[in-house]
C-alpha cells in the first residue's frame, strides 16, 4: 500500500505550479509538449531561473505563464511582447521568455513582434503555431494554411499564411528556428540556444490542435504527428524565403538563423547615455 | 549631466514641467509614442532619462507604450507614458490590465478636441468620462487635473505617489493649454520632495500571496526577478494571483479593487476652494477652465453675485460628498469645462435636485472666456 501511496514526481514538478494542474489543454494538443520542452530548455541552459520570467498573451498557449513556477505574467491579447520589452529594458538582468500562440503573436500582436525584432530586444519568443484560434473554437488565423477549413472559413481559407521564420528574419531577429512538437529533442535544443542567444530569438513550434483545427480538416491528433514526420524536411541551411507553410510540398524545419548584433539595451547605453554616466556607473562597481 | 531634480526657478511649458515632475518622483522608465499636444513630454524626458539611469523607448504605438510601462513597473521601475485623445483610446485596453493586476504607473493625457482626430493642435477637456470608464468592466480610477505648469510638476509627483500607494494607474488629465503654456516653475530641493514607493513583501517567499492586502488594504508588491515566483494575470484571480473563474472570485476581486479606493477617498480627493465660504453660487471647474473660472468669480463678485469656485484637483474619484454638502446651502452650480457636459452631469447627479446645475461648456478648440461664465451666472441665478 505504502508503495502505491508514494507519489511519483514528474521531473518538471519543481518548474510547474502543480496546484494549478490539470491544465486546460485538450487531449491531443501539442502545447503541453512545447511547454515541457521550454521548461527543460530553461533548466538545461543553466540560466538563473530566479531571474527568469515567462510572459504570455491570450489564447491556449497564452495559458503557459499560468503553469510555470517562476515569475509569470499573463497579459492582454497580443501585448506580451511590448510588456516583455518594458520589463527587459527596465531590468536587463532578467531573462524574459515570451510563450504564446500564433494568433496572439502574429495577428493582433504582429506589429509588436516586428518592432521588437527590429530593435533586437533581448527576448526569447516561443510561438506555438497550431494554425488557428483554438481557444475561441477554431477560427482562421494569420497562419492557417491556404484552403484549410475553420469556423470562419467554412469552405476553405482564401488567404496565404505567414512564413513566420521569414518574417522574424526580415524584421531583424538574431536567432530563428522552426520545429514541430514531434521533434522534441531538436526543439528543446533550439529553445536552449535561443535562451542563451543575446538578442531577439524566435522559435516556431508547429503543433496539432485536433479538437478545433484537426477535426475540420480530416486530421486527428495522430494524423498530425504523421504529417509532421512524413512531410517535413530538416534543412538547417534553408533560406528564410523557402519556409512557406505548405504541407503538400513539405515543411522545412531547422535552425535557420543565428547571428550577433548589438541588442536594444547595448545600443541605448552606447548611443543615448552620456559618457560621464557610464563612467560613473563603472566607478561604482 | 543634470541631476534628476532640477532644483531652481524655471520658465517652462506644462509638458516639460510634467516630465520634470516625473523625474523628481523617481520615474525611470518612459514608453512613449508621438502625438500632439503631448509630444513634448516624451521629447523632454527622452533626453533626460538616460542621464539619470532611466530608459526611454518610443514604442510602435500607444498600445505598446502602455504595455511597456506596465512591464517596466512589474520589473520594479516607476514608469509613465503620455498621450492625447487618439492615443488615450488605444491605451484603454492595457489601462484595464494595470487596474486588474494592480500595477502602479502614470498616464498623462494632454487633451485635444475630438472625437477622432479632431483638432490635434487645439485643446479641450472632452476625455473626462473616457478617463472614468474608458476601459471595459467596472473599476475605480484616480485622475488629477492640473491648472498650471507649476501644478503639473507637483501633481505628477502626486500621481506617482498615489499610484505607488494604491497600486493602480493614475491619470493626469491635463489639456493642450496647460501643456503648452510657459510659466514660472519652481522646483524645490530633492530632499524636500516627498516620494512614495510601493512597499515590498516581507516574510517567507514561498508563503507570499501577491494579491493579499496588507494593513492599509493594499497588497505589497513583489517584482519579477525577486524570487517570489508570482503569477500575475488579467483574468479574475484570487490572492495567490491564480485565475479563478467563479462569481465568488469576481466579487472578491472587485471588492478589493474598488475598496482600496473607496476606503481612502479622504486621502485621495483634493479640491481647492476660492471665495467659497459665503458663496451662493458655486462654479465647479478643473484644468485650464479653472483659470477662466477664477477670473469669473472675481468679476461676478464685483457685479454683486456671490460666486465661489470649487476647483477639482482630483476629478476621479469624484468629490461627491463636497458637492452634496454644498447643494444643501447654495443656490446652484455652474460647471465650466471644454466639452458639452461631462463633469457637469456628475455635479448634477450629486446635487440630486437640491440645487440646480448649469453648464458653461464648449465643443473644444479654445478656452472659455470669463465673460461667458459671468453671463451664465447672471442668466441662471
Amino acid at each position: 500500500m505504502n508503495q502505491i501511496k508514494k507519489q511519483v514526481k514528474h521531473p518538471l514538478d519543481d518548474l510547474l505550479r502543480i496546484d494549478r494542474i490539470p491544465h486546460i489543454w485538450c487531449p491531443g494538443c501539442g502545447i503541453g509538449t512545447a511547454f515541457s520542452s521550454s521548461l527543460i530548455a530553461m533548466r538545461e541552459s543553466g540560466i538563473d531561473l530566479e531571474k527568469t520570467v515567462m510572459v504570455s498573451g491570450i489564447g491556449c498557449s497564452g495559458r503557459g505563464a499560468g503553469y510555470v513556477n517562476l515569475d509569470s505574467y499573463h497579459t492582454t491579447h497580443g501585448r506580451a511582447i511590448p510588456f516583455a520589452t518594458g520589463m527587459k529594458l527596465a531590468n536587463p538582468e532578467l531573462n524574459v521568455v515570451v510563450f504564446s500562440g500564433d494568433g496572439d503573436l502574429f495577428a493582433i500582436g504582429g506589429n509588436h513582434f516586428i518592432h521588437a525584432a527590429r530593435r533586437n530586444v533581448d527576448l526569447t519568443v516561443i510561438c506555438v503555431n497550431n494554425f488557428n484560434y483554438g481557444m475561441t473554437g477554431g477560427q482562421v488565423a494569420a497562419t492557417t494554411p491556404l484552403t484549410a477549413k475553420t469556423t470562419t472559413t467554412p469552405v476553405g481559407n482564401p488567404d496565404t499564411p505567414f512564413n513566420l521564420p521569414l518574417l522574424a528574419y526580415a524584421s531583424g531577429a538574431t536567432y530563428v528556428a522552426r520545429w514541430t512538437i514531434l521533434h522534441t529533442r531538436d526543439l528543446t535544443e533550439s529553445i536552449e540556444e535561443a535562451l542563451l542567444n543575446r538578442g531577439f530569438s524566435f522559435v516556431e513550434v508547429l503543433s496539432p490542435c485536433p479538437v478545433n483545427y484537426g477535426r475540420r480538416n480530416k486530421e486527428n491528433g495522430i494524423d498530425s504527428l504523421k504529417i509532421y514526420q512524413d512531410r517535413t524536411i530538416i534543412r538547417n541551411d534553408a533560406q528564410p524565403w523557402e519556409l512557406d507553410i505548405d504541407f503538400d510540398r513539405g515543411i522545412v524545419l531547422g535552425k535557420f538563423i543565428q547571428t550577433e548584433r548589438p541588442t536594444c539595451t547595448d545600443r541605448y547605453d552606447n548611443t543615448c547615455r552620456p559618457k560621464e554616466f557610464i563612467e560613473g556607473e563603472k566607478g561604482l562597481e | 549631466m543634470k541631476p534628476a531634480v532640477l532644483t531652481g526657478e524655471h520658465f517652462m511649458t506644462g509638458d516639460v514641467a510634467c516630465a520634470e515632475g516625473a523625474l523628481a518622483a523617481g520615474c525611470r522608465f518612459f514608453g512613449g509614442y508621438p502625438i500632439t499636444p503631448a509630444t513634448e513630454v516624451a521629447e523632454h524626458i527622452a533626453g533626460r532619462l538616460p542621464e539619470v539611469g532611466g530608459t526611454f523607448i518610443q514604442m510602435e504605438d500607444e498600445i505598446a507604450a502602455m504595455a511597456s510601462i506596465i512591464g517596466a513597473s512589474c520589473a520594479g521601475v516607476k514608469s509613465m507614458t503620455s498621450t492625447s485623445g487618439p492615443g488615450f483610446s488605444l491605451m484603454m485596453e492595457n489601462i484595464g490590465l494595470a487596474i486588474c493586476t494592480e500595477t502602479p504607473c502614470v498616464v498623462v493625457n494632454v487633451q485635444r478636441a475630438g472625437p477622432s482626430t479632431g483638432l490635434p493642435t487645439q485643446g479641450a477637456q472632452g476625455d473626462m468620462m473616457q478617463a472614468r470608464w474608458g476601459s471595459h468592466g467596472h473599476y475605480d480610477i484616480i485622475a488629477l487635473a492640473p491648472s498650471s505648469p507649476q501644478e503639473i510638476f507637483y501633481l505628477t509627483i502626486e500621481a506617482f505617489n498615489l499610484s505607488e500607494t494604491y497600486r493602480l494607474p493614475v491619470l493626469i488629465m491635463t489639456d493642450e493649454m496647460i501643456g503648452h503654456i510657459s510659466e514660472r516653475v519652481v522646483i524645490p530641493e530633492a530632499k524636500k520632495i516627498k516620494t512614495v514607493s510601493r512597499p515590498g513583501p516581507k516574510g517567507r517567499k514561498d508563503r507570499f500571496k501577491p494579491f493579499e492586502p496588507g494593513a492599509n488594504g493594499v497588497a505589497p508588491m513583489a517584482h519579477a526577478g525577486e524570487g517570489y515566483h508570482i503569477h500575475v494575470t488579467g483574468l479574475t484571480h484570487d490572492e495567490r494571483g491564480y485565475p479563478v473563474m467563479t462569481v465568488e472570485a469576481q466579487k472578491a476581486m472587485m471588492a478589493q479593487l474598488m475598496g482600496k479606493i473607496q476606503r481612502n477617498l479622504d486621502d485621495i480627493i483634493r479640491t481647492e476652494a476660492y471665495r467659497l465660504e459665503d458663496a451662493e453660487v458655486v462654479i465647479v471647474s478643473y484644468g485650464v477652465s479653472a483659470r477662466t473660472s477664477l477670473a469669473a468669480v472675481d468679476e461676478a463678485r464685483e457685479q454683486g453675485i456671490k460666486a465661489g469656485l470649487l476647483r477639482l484637483i482630483t476629478v476621479w474619484p469624484f468629490p461627491e460628498a463636497q458637492i452634496r454638502n454644498l447643494a444643501k446651502r447654495v443656490k446652484g452650480f455652474v460647471t465650466v469645462e471644454i466639452n458639452l457636459g461631462q463633469i457637469h452631469l456628475e455635479v448634477e447627479r450629486c446635487a440630486a435636485g437640491k440645487a440646480p446645475s448649469f453648464l458653461v461648456g464648449h465643443p473644444g478648440g479654445t478656452i472659455i472666456t470669463p465673460e461667458r461664465v459671468v453671463e451664465a451666472l447672471k442668466e441662471s441665478f
